[in-house]
């Protein structure tokens, strides 16, 4: 399985935020999406899971699923997390993973929870939880509904260090069992041997 | 839901987002009980403005339900996806298993038993105090419970037009309202029919079933294509 993208070029609001892209990210590799405020990086995950309509060029999941877009097989993370506050956590993850495709016990949700740290909270109402703590539900998602590409957004925002070195050892594990991830980030993620992706601030605005 | 457990329960999607629709409205305030009161207190008001003569109240009754019915349902209509795309999980919708057009049916008919069916049962005890009589009572029952869930599946239309518009509680209601008009001729003409209206009872009410099958048939492929388009 391969990530790739040809002249890849998305335009926001008649600026064009992303310029004739390509990348390749095989099986068990990170591509680290690093550049400034405004640089597109938002632009290109939420392209690359589908919300966005891109002006030229192409992406494709290779030896994927051939009946479903890019974005039906990949985790979409971003700056709004997609916890429902009226729900508990453990009602979250059920929903995520009946809607996504995965395994909805309680067991699942769990063992999810467990991984980052916060199974003691799976009966809690999420409006009652932190910010870091409602994160690790959304990351939770990751792991209750197998999908091989992740496109994570900031995912370290409002994590305490153990919650990301929790991440870190997640995304690891992701990799390592052949699964593909693209990661916007402004601080390093822990994740050896990932390709960094710069994108620059684009100045020439398209008429 | 009590289902026994096995080895892995699975939900299905749908019923998994029938159940999550039902209970975020069952806890946060503004959903099913506030539109039943809204309605109470709409047809409550009509009398002070009307004054206490109970002939024109009884001729009245069926169109001022209607009117209080249309207004109920219409509120809380715009927080259908907006709530959704404000906290994000509106991705995950568009992502998931089921087809978005699927899942706008899914939402608009859980929104419709939570808010539109308890009003459909409570109109004949709210038809009381408009000294309507038991056959108008009924057909007023009968008439909402055919025609509410066209104002649902129209109301989420425009629900999704206005989604990613901060103040589009407003705007939904005037994008919304011209398009009932049909349902609101044909509802409170079949409803009246038995006060003496003008037209029979059964040929406005099959227009009215006419009416909600067609929007319960089209109007989600409206709504997920406004919602493809809209949100940037």
């Amino acid at each position: 399985m391969r990530l790739r993208a040809w002249d890849l070029t998305i335009e926001r609001g008649g600026r064009r935020v992303i310029a004739e892209l390509s990348f390749e990210a095989p099986a068990g590799s990170g591509l680290i999406v690093t550049g400034p405020n405004g640089a597109g990086k938002t632009s290109l995950l939420r392209a690359l899971a589908g919300f966005l309509p891109i002006e030229s060029g192409a992406f494709a999941l290779d030896d994927g699923d051939g009946e479903r877009t890019v974005g039906e097989q990949a985790h979409y993370l971003g700056h709004a997390d997609g916890v429902k506050a009226a729900l508990t956590a453990g009602e979250n993850l059920a929903f995520a993973a009946a809607m996504l495709g995965g395994d909805s016990s309680r067991k699942a949700q769990l063992a999810a929870l467990a991984a980052l740290g916060l199974s003691h909270a799976i009966d809690f109402p999420a409006r009652l939880l932190s910010a870091g703590q409602r994160r690790r539900v959304a990351l939770a998602r990751l792991l209750v509904a197998e999908r091989p590409l992740w496109l994570l957004d900031e995912p370290t925002t409002a994590l305490d260090s153990a919650a990301q070195l929790a991440l870190a050892a997640l995304m690891r594990a992701h990799l390592k069992s052949g699964g593909i991830l693209v990661a916007a980030v402004h601080a390093p993620l822990g994740l050896d041997g990932a390709q960094e992706l710069r994108l620059g601030v684009a100045s020439e605005a398209a008429a | 839901m009590a289902s026994p457990r096995k080895r892995r329960r699975d939900v299905t999607p749908a019923l998994a987002l029938f159940v999550r629709e039902w209970r975020i409205t069952r806890r946060i305030g503004g959903g099913a009980s506030v539109g039943v009161v809204f309605f109470l207190i709409l047809v409550a008001v009509m009398p002070f403005a009307l004054g206490p003569d109970l002939n024109l109240l009884a001729r009245l009754g069926p169109a001022i339900l209607w009117i209080a019915a249309l207004l109920a349902t219409l509120l809380g209509l715009d927080r259908l996806f907006q709530a959704d795309q404000d906290d994000g999980s509106l991705d995950l919708l568009i992502n998931g298993s089921l087809p978005l057009e699927v899942v706008v049916l899914i939402k608009c008919t859980a929104h419709w038993t939570a808010s539109a069916l308890p009003l459909v049962i409570l109109s004949p005890l709210f038809g009381l105090m408009l000294a309507m009589a038991p056959m108008p009572l009924a057909l007023v029952a009968a008439t909402l419970a055919a025609g509410t869930p066209a104002l649902t599946m129209i109301g989420a239309i425009g629900a999704a037009l206005t989604v990613s518009l901060r103040r589009g509680g407003l705007l939904m209601a005037v994008l919304v309202l011209p398009l009932t008009i049909p349902v609101l001729i044909f509802g409170v003409a079949a409803a009246s029919a038995a006060s003496g209206g003008a037209a029979p009872f059964l040929s406005p009410f099959l227009a009215l079933c006419a009416l909600s099958l067609a929007a319960i048939a089209l109007a989600p492929f409206a709504a997920a294509a406004a919602l493809r388009q809209v949100r940037e």
